[in-house]
């Protein structure tokens, strides 16, 4: 292993400009001449706009721009799409109503978008966005998924009946009936999994920038994946090409899923840049971020768990209303769905599992993928019910997690949900957990605390997780609007330091340390001479970033593909040198060496001969840079 | 607009402030120090925190206007010579951080209490800390990163 290589505790990288306090976040960025956006945002859940009345925003001090919601349909551009496709039941897509970037009919939640006042300074840009005059009808609305599907209740998108956005559905349903038929026991649960939002400590900012000499247009924003919000703009919101369009997610202050999403003010920034020549930034305050960040969760449950006389578990079912909010954020449809329903079985031989999914819109603020995007959602229907049936039967709550296990002989294990799972061993997992707990001596501890006078308790919750987002032809073949390969560069330099470009985007994961670790170690050189350079599309290949899990696992997998081809490339050089056949050298230790022998290049000297190619093999091109993509094969 | 002077980082400075102007906004966008910042509106989050006159302030709750004449430190002005502070190297050993973003609130804030305690308890730090607010690390290894500096003052 090289020193520092991979499973070497080191100090970060990145640590020194955060503890110094010379990180660089969106909002700490000024650029020249930059004005400052601030939104006019609804105050109400559900209204029909009448009329904005922009004058005295305009002639307020320092004011360059006020635009509308009119201004945007006018220009045919802002309306932000949604990223998968669900169909219901009945083979019918989903109600996939446009969300514009600033509204000019109705507004649909509290913080909807209605106008934007450019100005030369942030307060004057807040003071004047507190002189447009909005001039609402206000319209009975609905908040809840439960009230949202009654007959006669409001309607947020007139085309969405009953509120309704699809109408999904997973598993056998007959086969399920029947199980629960034939049951021994049923155990049933109403849930609520409430609505939350995620709050990363850093507010969202954007900066855009438009050069009216080349046309260049550059946004900076505190994002996930700079490629995807560059890929969005281009071919649905603001209609430029890529070529044209730099897209910088530089230090991001922590994300949780909520920095993924294609938001309207990273489309408005750019947009009233270009419209006015200037720079123009936003940054949201706390309080606009609860009223314009994604949300997450938000399901009303009604499950059911079927088992046997001896708590075996025979087959579930679930129905759930999923709250989309106002309008469709771009994976929201994809989360109580795909991400949720197909982790019902859990680490059980559960035989039969049917899940109904209504996805409905109401006046709330739009929910998207939150740190576990629908997985957590599953895990909770499932291991309350196991907890509900341990209970009811007389079960410990740990034997019946060990009767219903997959055993570890069964794997690769297809689950009734469409996932299959290529490895497990949970009996030893669990054991092994239980061990570490003390769970055997928890009654112990329980009495001590009640000498006390406290109360003591303990939980156990078992999971399965799909990570590794994903593998592009299932994405698409469930619906998915979007590849999720992730890209890597590796560019080693003629003195055999290393830059490498990843698509992966760190937000605190630490990627500047891990990554250069995972290079070091491959390479056979100190993580100190590797750079990872990332949140610009301008360098980096085109990737789909990091969320789900995904960062090592695919990123980390192009990273070492691109490695992969670096050595095969070196041995070829080293060959060459050595006077020996490509198949006789291995490269080990930061050598390439003839095998069995003492005749060895360092991995430098193969470097510079990469560059220097003085003698060097005749049909090779010259320098040592190689790119590799990972699209992964399963989840 | 009236004028005001203060000692920032060891510099006087003398600068023109609009009388609704934050401390936070002057440190920001004025003076260029970024270090400093803003991750809510509302007090609760602790991010902007700096030293006046070496007590750890919210610098979003104090009016620029309220600095002056007084002695100000910002995360930048913490490290000497190139050295971390005891706290700053803490953190580091200790990964007291991940996104970086609540970081130097959290460091000028730990700042003051190993300085006025070297002897604080865990319950103590955690107490003290109540007003910044990290959503990365969950805290554990920012009170072990306290700790360990006051650990470290002590000696």
């Amino acid at each position: 292993m090289a020193e520092g290589g991979i499973g070497a505790s080191l100090k970060r990288k990145e640590d020194p400009r955060f503890l110094t306090g010379r990180g660089t976040y969106t909002d700490d960025i000024t650029r020249p001449g930059q004005t400052w956006a601030a939104f006019v945002r609804s105050p109400h859940a559900h209204a029909r706009i009448k009329k904005v009345k922009t004058d005295a925003a305009r002639k307020a001090p320092g004011v360059v721009a006020v635009l509308t919601g009119a201004d945007l349909a006018a220009d045919k551009v802002g309306i932000l799409p949604a990223g998968w496709l669900i169909h219901s039941k009945d083979g019918s897509p989903m109600v996939e109503p446009g969300h514009p970037a600033l509204v000019a009919d109705k507004v649909r939640h509290v913080g909807d978008q209605v106008a934007v006042v450019i100005a030369e300074t942030r307060d004057q840009a807040r003071d004047a966005a507190g002189l447009v005059e909005v001039d609402y009808e206000e319209l009975p609305a609905v908040v809840s998924v439960v009230d949202a599907v009654k007959p006669g209740a409001p309607l947020v998108h007139d085309q969405a009946k009953e509120n309704t956005c699809y109408d999904w559905h997973l598993g056998d349903k007959a086969a399920t009936d029947a199980a629960f038929a034939k049951a021994h026991k049923v155990v049933t649960l109403d849930l609520v999994n409430n609505r939350l939002i995620p709050n990363a400590i850093e507010p969202r900012s954007a900066i855009g920038d438009y050069d009216k000499v080349t046309g260049d247009l550059t946004l900076i924003t505190s994002s996930q994946n700079p490629h995807l919000i560059r890929l969005l703009l281009s071919a649905f919101t603001l209609g430029v090409p890529e070529h044209k369009l730099r897209v910088m997610a530089p230090d991001v202050g922590g994300a949780f899923g909520s920095k993924i999403f294609h938001y309207a003010e990273d489309f408005v920034v750019l947009w009233a840049a270009r419209k006015i020549g200037r720079p123009v930034k936003w940054t949201n305050t706390r309080s606009e971020s609860f009223m314009s960040d994604a949300h997450g969760r938000d399901h009303v449950t009604h499950c059911e768990l079927a088992l046997d006389k001896d708590g075996r578990f025979l087959g579930l079912r679930e129905r759930t209303l999923a709250n989309m909010g106002g309008y469709l954020s771009q994976f929201a449809p994809s989360v109580p769905t795909y991400l949720h329903a197909t982790l019902l079985a859990g680490c059980y031989t559960t035989p039969v599992i049917y899940s109904e999914v209504r996805a409905v819109f109401t006046n709330t603020v739009p929910v998207d993928a939150y740190r576990g995007a629908g997985r957590p959602e599953a895990t909770f229907i499932l291991e309350r019910l196991v907890d509900i049936a341990a209970r009811e039967m007389g079960i410990d709550r740990v034997e019946i997690r060990r009767r219903n296990f997959i055993p570890a002989d069964k794997f690769p294990y297809q689950t009734p949900v469409a996932l299959q799972y290529d490895s497990g061993n949970y009996h030893a997992t669990l054991d092994a957990a239980l061990k570490k707990a003390d769970w055997a001596g928890f009654e112990k501890r329980r009495a001590e605390a009640k000498a006390r006078g406290k109360l003591r308790g303990i939980g156990i919750s078992t999971y399965v997780e799909a990570c590794g987002i994903a593998p592009s032809a299932v994405v698409g073949a469930l619906g998915g609007r979007v590849g999720l390969w992730e890209s890597a560069h590796v560019r080693v330099h003629p003195t055999g330091t290393v830059t490498l470009f990843t698509g992966a985007h760190s937000h605190g994961q630490g990627h500047e340390t891990t990554f250069a670790q995972l290079v070091a170690d491959r390479l056979g050189i100190s993580p100190d001479q590797v750079e990872v350079v990332h949140g610009d599309t301008a360098k980096s290949a085109f990737a789909m970033g990091t969320y789900g899990s995904r960062s090592l696992a695919v990123g980390g997998t192009a990273i070492v593909n691109a490695l992969d081809k670096i050595i095969a490339k070196g041995k070829k050089i080293a060959a060459h040198l050595l006077e020996a056949g490509e198949g006789d050298v291995e490269f080990k230790g930061g050598k390439f060496t003839v095998k069995g022998t003492d005749r060895a290049k360092a991995f430098g000297e193969v470097v510079l001969a990469a560059y220097i190619p003085h003698k060097y093999p005749p049909d090779l091109e010259p320098g040592l840079e190689e790119g590799a993509v990972y699209d992964p094969k399963n989840f | 607009m009236p004028a005001i002077s203060l000692r920032l980082n060891g510099k006087s400075v003398t600068v023109d402030v609009e009388a609704r102007t934050l401390l936070v906004e002057l440190l920001r966008e004025r003076l260029g120090l970024t270090g400093t910042h803003v991750g809510c509106d509302t007090s609760q989050c602790g991010a902007c925190t700096v030293h006046v006159d070496g007590r750890s302030v919210k610098s979003c709750t104090m009016l620029a206007l309220e600095a002056d004449g007084r002695e100000v430190t910002t995360i930048e002005g913490l490290a000497r010579d190139g050295e971390l502070h005891p706290v700053q190297a803490a953190f580091r050993e200790h990964h007291g951080l991940q996104c970086g973003f609540c970081t130097p609130g959290m460091v000028m804030s730990a700042t003051e209490l190993v300085a006025r305690n070297p002897g604080a308890s865990e319950a103590e730090i955690r107490a003290w800390l109540e007003g910044n607010l990290c959503r990365c690390t969950g805290y554990h290894n920012i009170v072990k990163a306290v700790q360990a500096a006051a650990r470290a003052g002590r000696k």
